[in-house]
Formats: C-alpha cells, structure tokens, sequence
C-alpha cells in the first residue's frame, strides 16, 4: 500500500503555521527531529473529506528558499526532496498572513514555481479587515493560478474548505519545474504588484499594534515594563508552584511509606525507595516550576512580545558582542538550556550563535533549583533584611545574577577571541500584537512536560540506579567498623578524588554527589539524599550507635557542612557543566565534539575557580 | 534625501537608493527578503532605549527592526518632500 499523501505546511516566520498546523491535527501530532540536525520534525496525520488519509508536516518559517539559518535549509531540502528521512511533499501547503501580502507572496511565488501541486492558505483574513485590508480572494487565485483559501488558524475558520481544497490538490501531478527563480527583487516586484491588484486598502480607524508598540517600545517606559514582566515572571515561578510542588513531595512521601510497608527490608526495598521513588521523585517535583515558567515563555512568544523584549535588549546585547536575538533564547534558558540552545537557531550570524549556544548553560535553568532551594533552606537563616525583601530569597537572585553576570563576561572574552567574528547585525520582523490562543499554548506546555518526563524516567532513573547501586555494593564484610558506604564503589572512587577538590571545601560526600549529577544538576539532590539517608541507616545500625533518628536531608546537611562549603557548593552550580542534555544538543547544534569540550573545559575551569574563591572569602571573614 | 538613521519618527518616506555594497552579503539578503527595494514606503516607528539603536521601521506593510549601521546603507525622500 502507498503510504499516505505528505502535505508540508510552508510559510513565512509569523504566518500564523503553527496555528494552522494545530487547528488541522489537534493533539494528534508528533514531534521528532530530522536525521542529523535538530530541526523539530512535527508532523500529524489527518482525514480529508472523503476518509483518505494524509499525513501533515510543519516546516520552519523561512523567508525563501535560499536558507540563512539551520532551520531554513531543512525547509528547502524537504520542498525540494532533498532531505533525508522525509519524502519529497505530494502537496505544499503555502501559509500566508493576509495583512502581509506583499511579502508573503513573494516566497509563494517561488514556492509556485517548484511545480508541485499547491493549496494557499489566506491566513488571519479577520486581521485583515481590522486594518481596513479587502482582499479578492478569486481574483488573487486566478493570478497566482491556484486554489486560495481563505482562513483564521486561531479561530479555526476556513478549516473544512482548506481540506477540500487540499483533497483536489493530492490527486494532481507534479510538473517538476527546471530552475528554482532566485531574482529576489523581480519576484518581490510582481509579488507587490499582485498584492496591489487584488488587494483594496479603506481608511483604518484602528491600528492596534502601533499604539500597544508607543508604550511597549518606548524609551523609557518600554525598559521599566520589561523589567517589571521579568520579575512577575520569576516570583510566580516560585509563588505558583508551590502548591502543586507540596502535593507532588506528599505524593512522594507516601508512594516511599507505602513501599516500605510492602516490601521485606533488604536489597530490593533499598532499590525501590532510596534509588527509584526518592530519586526520580526529587526531580518530578520540579515540573510545576518548569510548567510556569514555560507558560510565560510560551504567552510572550505567543503574543508578540518577545520580539519587542530583543529590541530593547538589542544594544545591551551588543556591548557584549552578542544581538538582541540572543535575548530570546537566554531567557528560554533560563527554563533549560536545551530548548534555548535550540532556539539559537533563529540567529543568523553564526559567530553570534555559536557565542550564544556556549554562555546559555550559564542562565539560571530549573535544573538548578532544587539543588539551591535545599542548600539555601539548610544554611541560609530564612530572615527579613528589609521589607518585602527576605535573606533566602536575597542569596537565589544573587546566584541569579552570577550566572548572568558570568554569561556577559563571558560573551565579551569569546568574542574578543575564540569567536570573533564581525559585529552581528540585528534585523528582526515585529509580529503584530495577537491574543494567543490557549489551545496553542496548553499544546505547548503539554509537549514541554512529556519532554520533560520523559527525561526523568530516562536518564534520571538511570543515573540513580547506578547511583545506587555504587553507593550500596559491594556490602561491607561482617565486623567492619566503617559506615558501610566507605566500602562501596562510590565510596572509594570519591575518596579516591577528593584530594582535588578539598583545596575548594568540598568534603567526600560532595564529591560522591558530583559523580552522578554528571548526568544532570538536579540528580546532586537525590544523590546527596540517597547517600545521606544510607549513612544515617549505616550508623544506626552499628552497635553502640545512637537510636536511629529520621533526619531530613536539610538537617543532614546543616550538621556535617560548614557554612563556607556550602556556599561554595552554590557557586560551583551556578557555573558547572553537568547537564549530559545539554552537551549532547550543543553536539548536535555545532556538529562535533569541539564545542562541547570546549563548553564542559571552560565551565568547569569557572565553577572550581568561582567555588574557591567563594570558600577561601567566606573562611577569611570568619563565616 | 537623507540617510534612514536621520529620518525622523513618524515621517512618512520612500527609499530612493540602497548602497547593497555597503552591507554584508547575508544580511543585504535578507534586508531584500523583507521588502527593502527603491521606491518601496518607509517610515520610522520608534528608536531603541540605548543610543537610539536599533530603529523600528514600517516597510510596505511589516514593522521591522534594524540597527543603525544598516539604517545608514538606505536614502530616502521624505513622501511630502516628493510632492
């Protein structure tokens, strides 16, 4: 059997195609990557009209077929056939923004002439006839010499004529075309003139965006507003989450309790509750956080706004040698470095990609958190410095801003060296203003938090058993005097490299943590907690010992670390590599293992400086 | 005629001359992907916070962000200048 029509969804950057792309498939969609690069290969499948099945296929908004970024090549080599893992497309489904014709047109031109069957989709037609546009959808059909449709994607209008539409176009044949036309100008020169034919301009009583852009991009208010979104934004990550966060550790506890009760003391209780349920459920905890802070990247994304925030920054970028586009997907760092690595791709100047990719695993991400919130409420005296302003919440904005300071330093020295290159110019496309639609960014979210569940039953799962496993084998002999975890595996290679790090002020089992949280940061949490809760089991159970006391991992710590190894602990995250995650997409992202070992060189190098000078400072002021 | 960094906000212009020469290769491109050509209507919206960089402008009917090194390559006629 022939496997289902490929239709591939086409566009401009702002078209609308994501919309579109979701009001044609709904939730049944799927998101891979393309063999080798990792542009998000999204695709669903759907029913047209008559019950045939064709499959759908979301491209990265490109301007032409004459790629400037990563994500625009995957464009062109799937439209041309050229892409490995995909087919070449039975149909293209060319997404246009009404209100933009003369521009959009211009790649449908070119997309026109390929000679492969083609459906348009005359997208945000309602957006059109706010601003005063009348547009004659016939007549634009007749010059363009296929069927247009036109559509509102957020509303989900046009939809049943689109599927018509398309169901004509999967029965025509291609008629591959000689040339690609490449004259940019002549094709923006007939692109216009076709706009202006069929396209009827009445006096527009409301400009919207403009009068939402005199205060957004104003030069003072715009700055005091962005500032103000930052902070609503970072404070409801944490004011938010925590309701669902205590009823996730609720459901935790009780899940471990539960596991107890059932399970014969021994190995395999061992496994279940201090490898599995306290690992993997330390780290799930922290999705409600993630969650939040990904519905504010994915509403300012949404509604246009975070163009506006790159324009802003654009000049605070560009003393650091970056551009106002890097701004984007620092902040998405700021959530985990992997999405915002990804989302470099949008930047043009590679040099300015390249230096963006390396500082962004300095942004603060989730990943973090929990490993300072538990450090911060062990050590850090939860007491009021001034009003509103609290000591804890004081010492997280500061490591805060140690990453980002950090970063900018950073930024500055590569691009004086290692990726100089000339100054990145800024050119960005200001979306108009739009009400997001909430199916969009519930898909969104739901697709961030599989992701991210995914990876806690995967390389988190995996990390801790063997975590585990080095912490509880080999078992002690009978009549060893030493906490048993001195025997284990974990044990001796800890002890066998901690010399490197006492000069720092970490102890052995700090060290024992690190080895795990390789894999990723928040792991040093569980580990610290899986290792403390076998230490403190181990001592109880020696004769002699005190009655066995269940202390929490905060108590733990607070007696067997010194306030100056503790801080230097936060200092070492707010700069360590330890993210598997994030060097394997920056493999990917650069192409070789150069980057990568240079990313995981030049952090560690920072996090054993930054974590020493921080110990050696706190010690001489006597903390 | 005077150069698109000069032109004030607000004024409705047309682009006279476009010195691609003066512009790197990948960003001349894709300056002409976004609609810049002569005789095309222009108009500045807005300046950046900091030293009035970069300049957000209307072009046919997109608003477009550019720095004012690349604003510096385009001449324009003020549209009441050309009446």
């Amino acid at each position: 059997m022939n496997p289902a029509p490929l239709v591939a969804l086409v566009g401009n950057p702002n078209a609308g195609k994501s919309a579109l792309f979701n009001a044609l498939t709904g939730a049944r969609q799927k998101v891979g990557n393309y063999p080798g690069v990792t542009v998000e290969r999204k695709s669903g499948r759907l029913s047209l009209p008559d019950g045939r099945p064709i499959e759908l296929i979301d491209l990265p908004g490109a301007y032409s077929l004459e790629p400037a970024s990563p994500d625009e090549a995957v464009t062109r080599d799937v439209v041309l056939g050229r892409q490995d893992g995909e087919r070449q497309p039975d149909v293209i489904l060319v997404v246009m923004d009404a209100t933009n014709l003369d521009n959009h047109l211009r790649f449908a031109l070119q997309l026109i002439a390929l000679g492969i069957p083609i459906v348009v989709a005359l997208n945000m037609i309602d957006m059109a006839k706010r601003d005063g546009l009348e547009i004659d959808v016939p007549a634009l059909s007749r010059a363009l010499g296929v069927p247009v449709i036109a559509t509102v994607a957020v509303r989900k209008r046009g939809v049943d004529e689109l599927l018509a539409a398309l169901a004509d176009a999967t029965g025509q044949r291609p008629h591959p075309a000689e040339a690609i036309p490449q004259d940019l100008v002549a094709l923006q020169r007939r692109a216009r003139a076709i706009a202006a034919e069929t396209t009827v301009e009445h006096d527009v009583v409301r400009r919207w965006t403009r009068s939402v852009d005199r205060i957004v991009l104003h030069p003072v208010i715009g700055p005091v507003l962005l500032a103000a979104i930052m902070f609503v934004m970072f404070q409801s990550v944490f004011a938010w989450a925590q309701y669902p966060m205590d009823v996730i550790s609720g459901w935790q506890d009780a899940l471990g309790a539960a596991a107890t009760a059932v399970l014969p003391a021994g190995v395999l209780r061992s496994l279940i509750v201090d490898g599995v349920i306290a690992g993997v459920g330390s780290v799930v905890v922290f999705l409600p956080q993630i969650l939040v802070l990904f519905l504010f990247i994915l509403l300012l994304e949404a509604t246009g706004y975070m163009v506006r925030a790159a324009f802003l920054m654009d000049q605070l970028m560009a003393r650091v040698g970056l551009s106002g586009r890097a701004f984007i997907p620092l902040l998405s760092s700021f959530a985990c470095a992997v999405p915002g690595i990804m989302a470099t791709r949008t930047i043009d100047d590679p040099k300015d990609r390249l230096t963006t990719i390396l500082i962004a695993p300095l942004m603060t991400c989730s990943a973090r958190l929990p490993v300072y919130a538990i450090i911060i409420a062990a050590f850090i005296p939860a007491r009021s410095i001034g009003p509103g302003i609290g000591l804890q919440g004081l010492v997280l904005f500061t490591l805060y801003v140690a990453g980002i300071v950090g970063a900018m330093i950073v930024a500055l020295v590569l691009r004086r060296t290692v990726t100089r290159g000339q100054t990145p110019g800024f050119m960005m496309e200001m979306p108009k203003y739009q009400m997001p639609s909430w199916r969009d960014v519930l898909l969104g979210l739901w697709q961030r938090a599989m992701i991210f569940l995914k990876r806690a039953g995967t390389i988190i799962l995996v990390s801790n058993l063997v975590l585990w496993a080095l912490v509880f084998f080999p078992r002690p002999p009978a009549g060893y005097d030493q906490p048993a975890i001195d025997y284990s595996i974990a044990g001796r290679v800890a002890n066998a490299i901690e010399p490197a790090f006492r000069p720092i002020g970490f102890n052995r089992d700090i060290v024992l943590a690190l080895i795990p949280a390789m894999a990723a940061r928040e792991v040093a949490v569980s580990a610290l907690g899986t290792v403390y809760a076998l230490k403190s089991r181990d001592t109880a159970a020696q004769p002699g010992a005190a009655p066995p006391e269940e202390l929490s991992l905060r108590d733990s710590l607070r007696k067997s670390w010194p306030l100056p190894t503790a801080l230097a602990f936060l200092a070492w995250f707010v700069f360590a590599p330890q993210c598997l995650s994030t060097l394997a997409v920056t493999r990917r992202e650069t192409n070789g293992w150069r980057w990568p070992a240079f990313m995981l060189g030049y952090l560690f190098a920072l996090a054993y400086l930054a974590s020493g000078a921080t110990y050696w400072t706190a010690r001489a002021l006597g903390l | 005629m005077l150069r698109l960094d000069q032109l004030p906000v607000r004024r409705p212009a047309r682009i006279a001359a476009i010195d691609w020469e003066r512009l790197p290769v990948a960003q001349a491109r894709r300056m002409r992907e976004l609609g810049f050509d002569e005789g095309v209507g222009i108009e500045t919206l807005h300046h950046g916070p900091i030293r009035r960089d970069p300049i957000a402008l209307r072009i046919g009917r997109m608003t477009v962000a550019i720095r004012r090194a690349q604003a510096e390559a385009i001449q324009v006629v003020e549209a009441a200048a050309a009446e």
